[in-house]
């Protein structure tokens, strides 16, 4: 089951506010030291795309088998 | 078409503040119109004024940044000009209920086909905090030290009142359940308003105590609910659906009517 979606997060447009990381119920992602979101148990994913439907700063993209739209 | 393919990518990262609800609300509205497959060139997003509504300078649509409370008239005369193409406005509580009030509660009568989504924030982001006519009673604002003293509007009774066809309400915290009131107030013919909740971490969570952008969002989760027994929660879905014969389908009549069709 695992490794069936990527997530990726361009460091570019994060504004470190955290909210993925809150919504993530599956704790893949994590902060690095300058507050930024980073994929820290990429195989844990479940593609629910919470997190980047909650990234204000459209800074994440889930890649793979999509359950929805 | 992916929703992303609609933004303006050489404008972001936007100006809005870290974890501020407003990037979520668009978010939801450019996935709904992905959804439907519109052609950007048919599809005109006019703003006012306010952090919402620097959202019509991210989107790769016909976009139109007017002035302050005032962009439903410009929507107006886009929508009477050119009835085919789908007219959207994005506006805050401020822009939409103060300054904009007046035009708002007319549009709403009229029945005009446009699609009014209100990022609601309960105040004035931008000129740092001022208490907005959304402002909740005994709420703390720059410009309201000891609380807000007045009662605020609720804009899904006020739209109601003043005859819009389709109204809904929806929150940052429940993206998918927004994007769908979004996306059924884009099919509807007729005024369709929707009030998208949204997290002010900087102007109106500060000064509320309200904490992070998390814990506000947390908030929003706790205090508004889908379900249809609300009980004292902020209820979210939409009230009101109803079919009404449409402004521009009107004036066409009309116009056909008095000049004989010449």
């Amino acid at each position: 089951m695992s490794g069936r979606f990527q997530v990726e997060i361009d460091p570019a447009y994060c504004k470190a506010c955290r909210l993925c990381i809150q919504v993530c119920p599956k704790k893949v992602l994590a902060q690095r030291a300058d507050g930024k979101a980073i994929v820290e148990n990429p195989d844990d994913c479940i593609g629910c795309q919470l997190c980047e439907w909650h990234c204000p700063d459209f800074a994440i993209t889930i890649k793979g088998e999509k359950k929805n739209g | 078409m992916n929703y992303k393919n609609y933004l303006r990518w050489n404008k972001l990262p936007h100006i809005w503040c870290p974890g501020c609800g407003h990037g979520i609300v668009l978010g939801a509205f450019l996935r709904a119109v992905a959804q439907r497959e519109l052609n950007k060139d048919d599809v005109a997003v006019v703003s006012g004024i306010g952090c919402s509504s620097r959202a019509a300078g991210y989107v790769d649509f016909n976009t139109l940044h007017t002035a302050h409370g005032r962009a439903i008239p410009f929507a107006t005369g886009i929508k009477l000009s050119r009835p085919d193409m789908k007219v959207i406005v994005l506006t805050g509580d401020g822009d939409a209920t103060a300054i904009g009030g007046n035009h708002f509660i007319h549009a709403a009568r009229r029945n005009l086909d446009l699609t009014v989504i209100v990022f609601n924030n309960n105040i004035y982001g931008m000129t740092s905090g001022q208490f907005s006519p959304m402002t909740p009673h005994i709420n703390f604002a720059t410009t309201a030290p000891h609380g807000n003293f007045d009662y605020p509007f609720d804009l899904v009774e006020l739209a109601k009142g003043a005859g819009a066809t389709y109204v809904a309400r929806g929150a940052a915290a429940y993206p998918r359940q927004l994007e769908k009131a979004i996306g059924q107030g884009l099919d509807h013919e007729g005024f369709s308003v929707i009030e998208a909740m949204s997290q002010c971490p900087t102007y109106y969570g500060r000064k509320n105590k309200m904490g992070t952008a998390e814990q506000m969002l947390k908030w929003q989760k706790e205090n508004a609910t889908v379900s249809s027994n609300p009980g004292e929660k902020i209820p979210l879905g939409v009230f009101v659906q109803v079919e009404r014969p449409e402004y521009t389908k009107l004036t066409g009549q009309f116009i056909d009517s008095v000049s004989g069709g010449k």
